[in-house]
């Protein structure tokens, strides 16, 4: 399903050039549920958004789907990721205007979205928010707004969710949950799910670790007991 | 996207932030206001001005000595004194000229007449009896000039409505003396007002004379064949679409008399003419108001872009977190330009009901003294609506691309 052979990826920051990837190859499978992890400034951030096809590679080739992502123009990217890939951001990243509901329904509003109201009003309920669904984020506790950023990515149907530190600005028994969610869909809906993070409990809830340094690869290795996390969602 | 989705996320975008909104909507409440109100009173003045021609009479024609040239050097139409009073009576003839209806020459001269302790400075014209039905004018009280008159040169002068008031406030004049430069004449009647004057030109600001009296008594102009030079001869037709052919005839007639060969030496304008010249001229002053009031429209545009770019600024990471759900640049670019053309298209709608409601409460009001009517025309008010929503998408346009162009990446890094 992803297919990266030696793929760099260059930043410039003013005059300085900081290569962010120096030749990363990797594969994800179909339903696998992988972890990312590696000090800040490892290149993590960057793999995360080339696997999101938000960027693409300066050189090597990342194969997502069959499709060589390199040649692919803006609109088809954006139309993969609207319809491929589930975003989970550390900040939520919610319009703070619209309510859970219309946050919710955003991905609908682009490509062919029907019954947008009733998709985001189930992608809502799965994710146990069914009764806050005309709350604005303002009005929702940390944990919450994770949880309507998971219906969000879901509410597609996507066959990759990507979470960047879904749980870094959550207490314990919030980021319980929201592993317990994501396991529950890796499990469940056989979805594949890769997740930046720098904790090892929520690494150790996968079922394979990945680490990087200096832009590189350094340890590519399965979990032998994967932690189940304890469903407790409401 | 669909229509129906674009404009409800605009909506909501603009209301998040209303008070903003609201202010650069009234730049272009206030420019598009500005443009219908100052075009109303503009067509208002043109259509005033225009009436005022039409009442004098719509078939009539002028005729005019031709210009003067002095070692080639053209003193202007109307500067030569080919024109006699013979040329004026030979237009009246059912051989030659069977359009022709009546005939009246006039002369004018400007002179100071006295009544008692009041005097005015008025345009004096000497005329034929046939003068009052050419141009259109009634006689409030008294009689107009006979023949006999203008066969005896008599000193019998009929005064415009506003020269009889100035010099005989209420009191009737019709019978009183006055003295046009020094010389003693006697009203026999005043004209009927025509109305709607301002300070610079009223056709009641006149006083009429035989037009004998005028040459012999007032004038100092001499002519050298003996006959009487006249600057005007009003040419009434029978019937108005007759225009072009009396034209001809009355041309005719004179070249005829003048013995020409080449140049005419004298000029034919039709009243028509004068009203669509006239509306010409008007025309370009409708424009201009209409110009100067567009400056505020493109500056009510300028503040759209203003607000469009800052809240582009403002709202990168909102462009970032929908350009990582798959929105397209396209996506965003019709967000931006619809949000910025709701703004001035909401602002036109606003502004063309404010310019109506202004424009009928200044019809009739006094402006620099002079009683203005407005005309609203609904053609102005469509053109300026599709001009702001015009202003919108071209001012829209820009930061809408800026956001459009952004990179997801570092949209959502923003902070």
């Amino acid at each position: 399903m992803i297919e990266l052979e030696n793929v760099t990826k260059i930043y410039r920051m003013g005059k300085v050039e900081v290569p962010a990837l120096r030749g990363v190859s990797l594969t994800v499978g179909q339903g696998e549920m992988v972890a990312i992890m590696g000090p800040s400034g490892s290149g993590k951030s960057t793999l995360m958004n080339l696997i999101g096809c938000l960027d693409v590679p300066d050189s090597g080739r990342y194969t997502f789907e069959g499709e060589d992502v390199g040649r692919l123009s803006d609109d088809r990217l954006a139309e993969i990721r609207n319809r491929k890939i589930g975003f989970i951001f550390q900040t939520y990243n919610l319009l703070p205007r619209l309510t859970a509901l219309a946050n919710v329904e955003l991905p609908l509003l682009y490509g062919n979205g029907r019954d947008r109201r009733r998709r985001a009003m189930e992608a809502l309920e799965k994710v146990g928010l069914g009764d806050r669904v005309h709350h604005r984020p303002t009005e929702l506790s940390g944990g919450q707004q994770q949880r309507v950023g998971i219906a969000r990515a879901l509410v597609k149907n996507p066959s990759l969710v990507l979470a960047d530190e879904p749980t870094g600005n959550l207490d314990s028994r919030s980021s319980e949950e929201i592993v317990a969610i994501l396991q529950s869909l890796n499990r469940e809906q056989g979805l594949t799910v890769v997740v930046v993070t720098h904790e090892p409990d929520i690494a150790a809830s996968t079922q394979r670790i990945i680490t990087t340094r200096d832009g590189v690869v350094v340890s590519d290795e399965p979990v032998k007991n994967q932690r189940m996390a304890l469903a407790g969602i409401g | 996207m669909n229509v129906q989705t674009i404009l409800f996320t605009a909506l909501s975008s603009l209301g998040a932030n209303k008070m903003r909104a609201g202010l650069t909507l009234l730049g272009v409440v206030i420019g598009v206001a500005a443009v219908i109100t100052l075009m109303s009173i503009g067509k208002g003045v043109q259509q005033s001005i225009t009436q005022r021609i039409e009442s004098l009479g719509t078939n009539l024609l002028f005729v005019r000595p031709g210009d003067a040239n002095q070692g080639g050097f053209s003193r202007g139409q109307g500067s030569a004194t080919t024109l006699t009073m013979a040329d004026a009576f030979a237009l009246k003839d059912d051989v030659f000229t069977p359009s022709v209806a009546a005939v009246a020459p006039e002369i004018s001269t400007t002179a100071q007449v006295v009544a008692g302790r009041n005097n005015t400075n008025t345009r004096i014209y000497g005329v034929t009896p046939e003068y009052l039905a050419a141009r259109n004018f009634d006689l409030s009280s008294g009689e107009f000039i006979t023949p006999g008159h203008v066969r005896e040169n008599s000193q019998v002068v009929v005064l415009g409505s506003e020269v009889a008031e100035t010099l005989f406030g209420f009191r009737n004049p019709v019978g009183q003396k006055v003295r046009l430069n020094s010389r003693q004449f006697k009203v026999i009647g005043v004209l009927e007002s025509k109305g709607g004057g301002n300070r610079f030109f009223s056709l009641d600001d006149q006083a009429l004379v035989p037009i004998t009296t005028a040459y012999y008594r007032l004038s100092s102009q001499r002519t050298a064949q003996g006959g009487i030079n006249v600057q005007t001869i009003n040419v009434q037709l029978h019937d108005v679409d007759d225009v072009d052919k009396a034209i001809r005839e009355v041309a005719t007639v004179l070249r005829l008399r003048h013995r020409i060969t080449r140049e005419d030496d004298f000029s034919i304008t039709s009243q028509q003419e004068t009203i669509e010249a006239l509306q010409e001229t008007t025309n370009t002053f409708v424009v201009f108001l209409g110009a100067i009031a567009g400056i505020s429209l493109l500056v009510g545009g300028i503040g759209i872009m203003n607000i469009m770019l800052v809240s582009v600024t403002e709202r990168t990471r909102e462009i970032g977190i929908r350009k990582a759900m798959g929105a397209k640049r396209r996506d965003i670019l019709l967000q931006f330009v619809s949000e910025a053309t709701l703004l001035s298209l909401g602002g036109g709608g606003v502004g063309v009901t404010l310019g109506f409601v202004l424009s009928i409460l200044l019809n009739g009001r006094s402006l620099l003294g002079t009683p203005t009517q407005t005309v609203f025309s609904p053609e102005v008010a469509v053109l300026a609506l599709v001009v702001s929503a015009a202003i919108g998408l071209f001012f829209g346009i820009y930061p809408a691309m800026r956001a459009a162009r952004l990179h997801p990446i570092e949209a959502l890094r923003y902070e």
